[in-house]
This record gives C-alpha cells, sequence and structure tokens, in this order.
C-alpha cells in the first residue's frame, strides 16, 4: 500500500503536467448544479466539488458513436476492416459510483464471447478516482449498494483533506505518473489520521435511507415481477431513454450502418440505444415482447438490481442517482425500491 | 483519435457467395451460400448466422440446412423490412456478409435415441429443416419420426418438394394442415394443434421439437403436455430480434436470458417460470 500527497496548490502543475503528454478528462462545471467531463489543461478548471455529471465516464469507455467496421462494396464485394478507434487519455475526478459503473461495463464485455472494441480502448484509459466527502443530493443511493468507500477500479485514488490531497497509488501506471509528475511528497501517519478522521464523519452522513438489508434485494425483486408499482411507473414514464442514456451501467446499443457520398464505402457504427424505447424488443415479424412502459420500466430496474446479481454476483446500481436526477416524470429509483418493500410486508 | 485494426472482432464479417436462389413463394426467398474458400459453416442444427449487407444493416436469420450438407448453407428469407428486401434482390453470385453460427441449436445428442415428434408452423419449417435432413442424414440414430406441418393456406407452404418427399419416405411419419384451403385440397383444415391429439406417441421416450410464430406456442404446449410429454422433452426456438449475436446489446433479453446466446432455442421446463418468454 502506497501513500503520496499532493499539496493542494500543486494541483495546477499536476494537471498542465499530465495534459502535456495525454488528454486529461475530468468534471468542469456547466452551470447550476451540472458537470460534465470535458477536457482540461489547468486544474483551476475542474469542480472538485461536483455532484454526479450529466452523463458518466462510461461515455469514454463505450462511446455514444463508434465505428465498428470500415466497409468497401466496389464491384458487389463485401469488403471489410474491423476496427476500434481510441483516443489515450487521463480521466482525472470520479468518484466511487462511476468507478463502479466501469466495473460493471469490465465485466459484460470482457464476458465471452468478448467485445475487443470495449477492452482495447478501456486500457488506453488511466483512472484517477476523486473521493466524496459528503453526501451530494437526495438522489444519491451509494451507501444502499456501498459505493460510499472506493472498491478498487483506479490507478490513483484522490481523497481531499483541506491544502492537501492523500493519495492512494494503486497501479504501475499511476507510479508513473508520480514519479512522472514530480509534485506529490511521501504521506505521514498525521496524513492518514486525517483521512480516518475523514472517514469516521462519513460513517455518520452516508446512511442507507432504503429501508432493506442489501443482500435481500434480488429476494425482493423475485417477489416484485407482479408488482402493481411497475403498472404505476409504466403509467407515468414518458419511454425518452434519459435514465438509460445517463446510467453508468446501461450499455445496450444498435448497429447501423452509414454510408458515404460514393455509395460504396462507409462504416458500421454503434450507437447507444434503449431498452426504454417503445420498438426495443420489436422482431421483424411485427411482436413486440415489451410493449408496454411498465415492462420496459421493470425490465430496466430487474437489470439493475436482479439479472447482474444472478449472472456476475454484483449490483448494476451504483447508486449515483442520475436516472432520478434526469426523469422527466419524477421516477426516482429509491421511491421506486420503497414501494416494493411496502408492497411486500 | 488513433484507429487499430482489431482481428477476431466479433463484428468482423465474413464473405459470403450465393450460389443459388429460388423464389418459393411470394414474399420468401431460398439462399443458398458459400463462404470463401469453402470453408465449411461449423453450426448445429438450429443455430442462426447475421446476414449483412454493407449499407443497409444486419439481420439474425435461421440456418435452413443441416451441418451435414457439405461446402454450403441454405436461408429462406420472408421480405418483411429494409434488410430482407435488399436481400431478395441478390441473385446467383452476388456476394453477401456472414457473422456467426450464433446461439445454442438443436440439442442432438440429448435427441438421439428418442422419438421425435417435429411441429412446424409457418416459417418455422425454415429452421427445423436443419433438424430434419440432420435426422434423414442419420436416421438410424433416432426412433420414430413424426412430422407435423402447419401453414396458412396451401400457397404459403415452403419447401414444397422436399414436403412430397417426406410424405412418401416410410422411415418418416407426416401430416399437414391448413388454417384455410381451397375447396380441391382433401387433408386437413385447420390449426396445427387440432392435429396433435390424434398422433400416437410413447411420451417418456419421445422429444417434441416446436418452431413457430410467437403466438402459437402456448397452445401448441398445451396439447404436448395433455399428451403426457415431459416438460423437459419439450424443446422451443424462440423468436427475438438478436441485433448483436454476442448477448450484449440487450435486444434479445428474457429477463436474465439472452436469446442470442443462451437460446434461441430451449426446454420448455427452462422457459415456464420466466414470464414473458413465451
Amino acid at each position: 500500500m502506497k501513500y503520496v500527497i499532493l499539496k493542494k496548490n500543486k494541483l495546477d502543475e499536476f494537471i498542465v503536467n499530465l495534459s502535456k503528454q495525454k488528454k486529461v478528462m475530468a468534471p468542469v462545471s456547466k452551470g447550476y448544479n451540472n458537470y460534465a467531463f470535458e477536457e482540461v489543461t489547468r486544474g483551476g478548471q475542474i469542480a472538485l466539488k461536483y455532484i454526479p455529471t450529466i452523463l458518466p465516464p462510461k461515455k469514454y469507455f463505450m462511446p455514444q458513436y463508434e465505428t465498428v467496421v470500415e466497409y468497401d462494396t466496389k464491384d458487389g464485394k463485401q469488403n471489410m476492416e474491423a476496427i476500434v478507434e481510441y483516443d489515450e487519455m487521463i480521466l482525472f475526478g470520479v468518484h466511487t459510483c462511476d468507478l463502479a459503473g466501469i466495473q460493471s461495463l469490465n465485466v459484460v464485455f470482457s464476458d465471452r464471447p468478448k467485445d475487443l472494441n470495449y477492452i482495447i480502448r478501456k486500457n488506453k484509459i488511466i483512472l484517477i478516482g476523486l473521493e466524496c466527502n459528503d453526501y451530494c443530493d437526495e438522489h444519491a443511493s451509494c451507501k444502499l449498494v456501498n459505493n460510499e468507500l472506493p472498491n478498487g477500479g483506479y490507478d490513483l485514488f484522490f481523497t481531499d483533506l483541506g491544502d492537501f490531497f492523500l493519495v492512494h497509488v494503486n497501479t504501475w501506471e499511476g507510479e508513473n505518473l508520480i514519479s512522472l509528475t514530480k509534485v506529490f511528497e511521501p504521506a505521514d501517519d498525521i496524513h492518514m489520521k486525517k483521512r480516518e478522521k475523514l472517514r469516521a464523519k462519513k460513517r455518520e452522513i452516508f446512511k442507507n435511507e432504503v429501508k432493506i438489508n442489501p443482500d435481500q434485494i434480488p429476494d425482493l425483486f423475485d417477489r416484485s415481477h407482479n408488482s402493481k408499482v411497475w403498472y404505476k411507473l409504466g403509467e407515468r414514464c414518458l419511454s425518452c431513454g434519459n435514465c438509460t442514456n445517463v446510467c453508468p451501467t446501461c450499455h445496450c446499443f444498435d448497429v447501423e450502418d452509414e454510408i458515404n457520398l460514393d455509395l460504396k464505402t462507409g462504416k458500421r457504427i454503434r450507437i447507444w440505444d434503449s431498452c426504454q424505447h417503445e420498438s426495443f424488443a420489436k422482431v421483424a415479424g411485427g411482436e413486440n415482447f415489451r410493449r408496454k412502459a411498465a415492462g420496459r420500466q421493470r425490465h430496466r430496474y430487474f437489470r439493475k438490481f436482479k439479472y447482474p446479481v444472478d449472472k456476475f454476483s454484483r449490483y448494476f446500481c451504483t447508486g449515483c442517482g442520475r436516472c432520478s436526477r434526469t426523469c422527466m416524470a419524477d421516477i426516482r429509483l429509491k421511491e421506486t425500491l420503497d414501494d416494493l418493500i411496502k408492497e411486500s410486508i | 483519435m488513433k484507429r487499430e485494426i482489431i482481428r477476431n472482432s466479433e463484428f468482423e464479417v465474413k464473405k459470403g457467395r450465393i450460389v443459388s436462389t429460388r423464389q418459393m413463394t411470394k414474399i420468401e426467398k431460398f439462399f443458398e451460400i458459400a463462404l470463401a474458400d469453402e470453408e465449411p459453416l461449423g453450426h448445429d442444427p438450429g443455430q442462426f448466422v447475421e446476414v449483412s449487407l454493407f449499407g443497409v444493416g444486419e439481420a439474425p436469420i435461421s440456418i435452413a440446412s443441416s451441418p451435414t450438407k457439405r461446402g454450403t448453407f441454405d436461408l429462406c428469407v420472408r421480405a418483411v423490412g429494409k434488410f430482407t428486401n435488399a436481400l431478395h434482390k441478390l441473385k446467383e453470385g452476388d456476394e453477401v456478409g456472414i457473422r456467426g453460427p450464433f446461439g445454442k441449436g438443436f440439442p442432438v445428442q440429448t435427441l438421439e435415441g428418442n422419438d421425435l415428434l417435429i411441429l412446424a408452423g409457418g416459417l418455422g419449417i425454415v429452421p427445423l429443416r436443419s433438424l430434419i435432413d440432420y435426422v434423414r442424414a442419420n436416421r438410424r440414430d433416432f426412433g420414430k419420426v413424426t412430422i407435423l406441418l402447419g401453414c396458412r393456406t396451401p400457397k404459403d407452404m415452403l419447401f414444397g418438394d422436399e414436403v412430397d418427399e417426406w410424405n412418401k419416405r416410410l422411415d418418416v411419419n407426416f401430416s399437414c394442415t391448413f388454417d384455410k384451403a381451397d375447396p380441391e385440397w382433401s387433408g386437413n383444415v385447420g390449426v396445427i394443434t387440432s392435429l396433435i391429439p390424434g398422433v400416437n406417441l410413447d411420451p417418456e421416450h419421445t422429444y417434441a421439437v416446436v418452431v413457430g410464430p410467437p403466438i402459437m406456442y402456448k397452445f401448441v404446449i398445451k396439447e404436448l403436455l395433455a399428451k403426457m410429454i415431459p416438460d423437459t422433452h419439450i424443446i422451443l426456438s424462440l423468436e427475438r430480434h438478436m441485433k448483436c449475436g454476442i448477448g450484449k446489446c440487450g435486444h434479445c433479453q428474457i429477463q436474465g436470458i439472452f436469446c442470442c446466446q443462451d437460446g434461441p432455442v430451449f426446454k420448455y421446463s427452462e422457459l415456464k417460470n420466466i414470464k414473458g418468454a413465451i
């Protein structure tokens, strides 16, 4: 376990230094209570205290629009090359909920058959986490899924302790950044104690407000397949797909061809799709297997709290609260869970 | 942005050449396809491929031929949308892209040694033809074989010449029925379920293999269970939108199951408690 510290007044030097090597992406303010991961070149651009960004860092791992094949149909041939496009980058300031989101995506795309586009791109991104000292807002439920503290998934992890950051060095790549940038100092017991104090305080602040032992959630869902809660959600849901777009673990996609003006060459692209869209489970013969919004909402919740637990032994809800924050029909994740619990008693 | 060529990408498309085509009905067309260098497709009966036409897209299509047929494989495609209509315009010698085969096919190792009751409704005959031809090529490995076929009208019948041959063979029991038929038709009229009660079978040693439109399953399963066939002996192939074929895109998901990888062929015992599957 190696720890170092970075004095706050050296953050700018650190970011300037990093950005000379690779693109650096970090949360920046986009107006009141809105944040986004964007490229930065100075420490001052970064919002160190931020609530979850509009889109999670998923957008760098699984871009909204991605070329998977380039093709050429000259002379009636089906010539092609499978490709991956990527940017080498350093992601700075990733909260623990979003680190968990990236871990979920890693699990999905490295499960066989493997998705090489994802796997290759993932290893071009260096991850620097940032601890949440405080609860972000009423939509967060990170304590429910135990994501208020880091569970790995980063190269370096920063904890803001006033006039310095305590930094956990987790990987060789992280170690390299430390030695390359030369702005870090060794950490001692006083620094470590300060973090212990913060974490003790966090235990007071971060509470699971959903009245269920997390271990019992899959069982709750087992009993809730025919719940009225889904029909109530279905009546409100606009099927816009905002909740799945902003979810750090949602990864459904569509594949389309984009043809160039020569009408011969083009590319096959992967774009984000949403299981909330009306036609998502429709087949060519016309049958639609999730015709109603209620069934689609149920499917979304089961994809967070039940199916991935059976398959990968982990929740695909990271507790970030984005789906609740963005929903135009005020569908709130914690409320839904509360309603399911109430109904099941 | 950097760009790298990936080898063994799941999105890689193999070249297939159309060896022959045949218009089978007004809306269904038959394609015989060979991969480059006569590379075998390496499929099991009941699996599917993603057929690709660059600039148009991709669609999951059932393989209609048995792996015992070497060198080429068959597809039978109904023109229903943009992709399938574009595919119908192709002719002998044209190229298509192929990914796959994908999914789990009919469990022929489990079926071996047992009697088979094969039920095909409408387009369901297409994937079942891969099994029927496999069974014909390995006929002595199976017990009694009964094929029940249901079509809307005689005009909609696919593989009519082959059906005639099954009808003539002594080692296959064959019956068919039409939802509606001309006055000249002297055979059965009605839905496929009406044929099941009349079949003479030994339920403990019979496997029923059913493929048809989604609406058909409920009714057929009810009749099969009434014949005392155990739910582990009822084999179904489900229709879903298998967009990627690799269990990632989510379109074909039924609860926790990804139809493209975990299926499309399932035992009824695996599905009966999964709401929305049937």
